[in-house]
């Protein structure tokens, strides 16, 4: 059993957990992810690591109430447990000094980038992190992120608050408007990564995303987070979960993500 | 008492459940003797001499020395000695291979039938576990050794090792990646092969000895195997299978309800998604289901589809009849249930729809040329044969290969051509300094037993390692 330490929710629908894993905050790396299960009945997910304290031995993640088991999530309270938290999973990002750099967060992305911004900017990088979303109540962790961060753009796709747009219409407009930019990460909805993916094509930027395919046991054993890169077949649990963007067959990450839309309409 | 009779050549049969019936459950489909049946069955044994069965097992169980016991109803005794060499024989009765193992040596094959030794095995088991009071523990711990061995993985070749290490007065440690203990026979062989409860039960002894399981332990990412002996273990075993599933890589193949029957096994076996919604995993079941592969494997997913309600199940193998390595009984079971197979076969692409969702699938048909290295003749194609197919599921069943996390994680570990840990087959010695190796990780997808047979060996060395 794994204890939850803390719960916060973070914005409509947007929750916080912090859970008691020492072993796995000592372990973890940007990038890397956890897999959970809530309760005998169910099923195994996969969350990004967010954040992690290896005195307090816990680690956080944030997730978006999309369906079952993150329902089952959003229903928890500090004390409670969960019934399985193996980690930390996947391969962790390649952090160096590459220069300037863009971390764009949206969704539970905005949390789950935290970790790069850390890095890239310990080791030295020029970091802007852009994060979006729909309307200013879903925004969170803004004063985290400019903590460590040389600047944090944000956008709304309504205007409410900050730029009007998206994160990938910013990150053209830099490069468009001539800014060099020497790597972008993005973290978050897969349309959204697609696009940030889109927007750096044209100007040869190195793109790496954070893919979410469905998984099960998150060691390379079922396959069913396959992916296609560059027309190779990948298993996001164990060859990723990051991947360069512009390598990625979106449509097929897609399509395998709605795999099980029916059965889950039927389940909740 | 001994008088000498004459021996009744032909097996006790053992009842199944009426095929029509079972293809509509998960119980078990072979239901095992009765007292009666497996006194008649040990009686034909003739307690040879010179016994030939045993050499046929990879662990040396004492074969005519428990039947005898047996044939005596003393079954304290049968338990014992048959436990004396194989922790697991609930397990082994069910799924060893015996048809090529100890039944083919026995002296009796010849004549007309061996002694159903896997079935007795299976009885004095399942007799156990009814009567666990009347067995006395014969668990009495040795001096403790002060030594720590972690084994990594808790499938067959773990557990054995386990058993083995910690009767000789070890402390041992199961480090386990997935969220129950087993390996393949709770996540792979289903429920009407190998009831969990009988794999449980055989865990709980394990941990009954004094093992320590720890789940939710993926080594290479929590800790790696050279921080594993840096900071706590004496001696590390690997058994973490070969887990990782093969693919044909043809087009179309990544289309959703295109399955590894790793993944078509796990969400029905470990996640019980056949329950859902009531248990949150789902599947998808279909009309028309395809499974690829002519091994356990394949049969164990197509038997598993048509328990879950597919209408039409196929098995499509590129090879004939003759080749298949699934077992004989197994592939019965599976005709008789109404999976229709199609031999000579491959498929050559899938074909979905606008939702990305498998539709159809292309075959080509096969003929068998000279035999290949495994000394099966190999299969070529007969161009402008191909023909389609419609299906809603394929699982494809090509077995297994090793997965990368520990090879890649752990420094100094020589490997194989083939990915597997170079192993000595004696010791289960790696190339690693206080690290061994067994099971289908060092020999590739193989059998229960002969996994047993290398936990147990690699336990005896490791003993033999730290006595010096
Ligand atoms: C490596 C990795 C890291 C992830 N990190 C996070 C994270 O930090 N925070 C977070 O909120 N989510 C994250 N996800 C996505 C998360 O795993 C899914 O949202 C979750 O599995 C949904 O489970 P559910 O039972 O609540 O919903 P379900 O009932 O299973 O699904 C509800 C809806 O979500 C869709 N869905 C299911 N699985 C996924 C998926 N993997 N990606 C996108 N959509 C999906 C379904 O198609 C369906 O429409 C990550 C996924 C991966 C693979
Ligand atoms: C569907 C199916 C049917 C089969 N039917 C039969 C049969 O009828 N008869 C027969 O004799 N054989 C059969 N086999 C083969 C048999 O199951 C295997 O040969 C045997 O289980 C191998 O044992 P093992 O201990 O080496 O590994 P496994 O049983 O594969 O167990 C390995 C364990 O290690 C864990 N692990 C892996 N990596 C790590 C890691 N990095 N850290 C921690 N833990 C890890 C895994 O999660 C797993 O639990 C079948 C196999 C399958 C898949
Ligand atoms: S989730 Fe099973 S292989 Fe990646």
């Amino acid at each position: 059993m794994y204890q939850l330490v803390a719960k916060e929710n973070l914005a409509p629908n947007f929750s916080i957990l912090k859970i008691e894993a020492p072993e796995v905050a000592r372990k973890v790396q940007p990038g890397q992810f956890a897999i959970i299960r809530t309760d005998e009945k169910g099923e195994r997910i996969p969350l990004t690591i967010t954040d992690w304290d290896i005195n307090e031995g816990t680690v956080t993640v944030i997730f978006l109430d999309v369906g079952r088991t993150t329902h089952k999530l959003t229903q928890l309270q500090a004390g409670d447990s969960l019934i399985n938290f193996v980690g930390p999973l996947g391969m962790p990002t390649e952090i160096n000094n590459f220069g300037r750099v863009v971390c764009a967060g949206g969704c539970y992305g905005i949390g789950s980038i935290l970790p790069e911004v850390r890095a890239l900017k310990e080791k030295g990088n020029e970091v802007i992190a852009i994060i979006e979303a729909r309307h200013k109540s879903l925004l969170y962790w803004q004063n985290r992120l400019e903590q460590f961060s040389d600047r944090v753009i944000v956008t709304t796709g309504d205007g409410s608050y900050g730029y009007k747009g998206w994160a990938p219409d910013q990150i053209k407009e830099m490069l468009e408007g001539g800014v060099k930019l020497d790597r972008v990460f993005a973290h978050g909805c897969t349309f959204m990564m697609m696009l940030c993916s889109e927007a750096t094509k044209p100007f040869g930027v190195k793109t790496i995303v954070s893919l979410n395919p469905i998984m099960v046991d998150g060691t390379g054993m079922c396959g069913a987070c396959r992916v296609s890169i560059n027309g190779e077949t990948k298993f996001a649990c164990v060859d990723g979960p990051n991947f360069d963007g512009h390598e990625v067959d979106w449509d097929l990450l897609m399509h395998r993500q709605h795999s099980y839309l029916d059965e889950e309409k039927e389940s909740l | 008492m001994a008088e000498k009779k004459k021996i009744n050549l032909s097996r006790v049969p053992m009842l199944k459940q009426k095929a029509e019936v079972r293809k509509g459950n998960f119980y078990q489909v072979a239901l095992g003797y009765t007292e009666e049946q497996a006194m008649e069955e040990a009686h034909r044994c003739l307690q040879c001499k010179k016994p030939l069965c045993k050499a046929g097992c990879p662990v040396g169980v004492d074969i005519p020395e428990f039947i005898k016991a047996l044939q005596d109803t003393d079954m304290p005794e049968a338990v014992k000695i048959l436990k004396r060499k194989n922790s697991l024989p609930g397990i082994c009765g069910r799924v060893c291979p015996q048809e090529t193992q100890c039944e083919l040596k026995c002296v009796l094959a010849k004549k007309e039938a061996p002694i159903a030794i896997g079935r007795l095995e299976r009885y004095v088991a399942d007799w156990e576990q009814t009567h666990l009071e009347s067995i006395e523990k014969q668990n009495k711990r040795v001096e403790a050794k002060g030594k720590k061995v972690a084994i990594v993985g808790s499938g067959p070749a773990g557990l054995t090792c386990a058993a083995v290490l910690i009767q000789r007065g070890f402390n041992v440690t199961i480090l386990e990646a997935l969220h129950t203990a087993g390996g393949v026979l709770i996540y792979g062989i289903p429920e009407f092969r190998l009831p969990k409860e009988i794999v449980q039960n055989e865990i709980d002894y394990v941990k009954s000895l004094g093992v320590e399981i720890q789940l939710d332990h993926v080594i290479g990412k929590i800790a790696t195997v050279d921080e594993l002996l840096e900071n706590n273990y004496d001696a590390v075993f690997l058994a973490p299978g070969a887990g990782a599933p093969m693919f044909l890589n043809i087009p179309g193949e990544n289309l959703s309800n295109v399955y590894s029957a790793n993944e078509f096994l796990t969400r029905i076996n470990l996640m019980k998604a056949y329950l859902f919604p009531e248990y949150d995993t789902p599947i998808s079941i279909g009309r028309k289901v395809a499974v690829i592969g002519g091994g356990n494997v394949a049969m164990d997913a197509s038997r598993c589809a048509l328990r879950l309600g597919a209408e039409e199940v196929y098995i499509i193998y590129r090879r004939s009849k003759l080749e298949m390595p699934a077992r004989a009984e197994e592939r019965e079971n599976a005709e008789e249930e109404g999976i229709i197979f199609k031999y000579l076969t491959n498929p050559t692409r899938f074909f979905g729809d606008e939702q990305g969702k498998v539709t159809t699938m292309e075959c080509i048909e096969m003929k068998l040329g000279e035999p290949d290295d495994s000394g099966r003749r190999r299969p070529i194609t007969k161009p402008g044969t191909e023909f389609s197919i419609d299906v809603d599921v394929v699982i494809i069943a090509l077995g297994n290969k090793p997965n990368p996390i520990i090879p890649s994680s752990t420094k100094g570990l020589e490997l194989t051509r083939r990915g597997t840990i170079k192993t000595d087959e004696l010791t289960g010695r790696t190339s690693k300094d206080r690290v061994w190796c067994g099971g289908d990780m060092a020999t590739g997808a193989a059998t229960v037993i002969s996994a047993m047979g290398a936990g147990k060996r690699a336990a005896n060395d490791i003993d033999t390692f730290f006595q010096k």
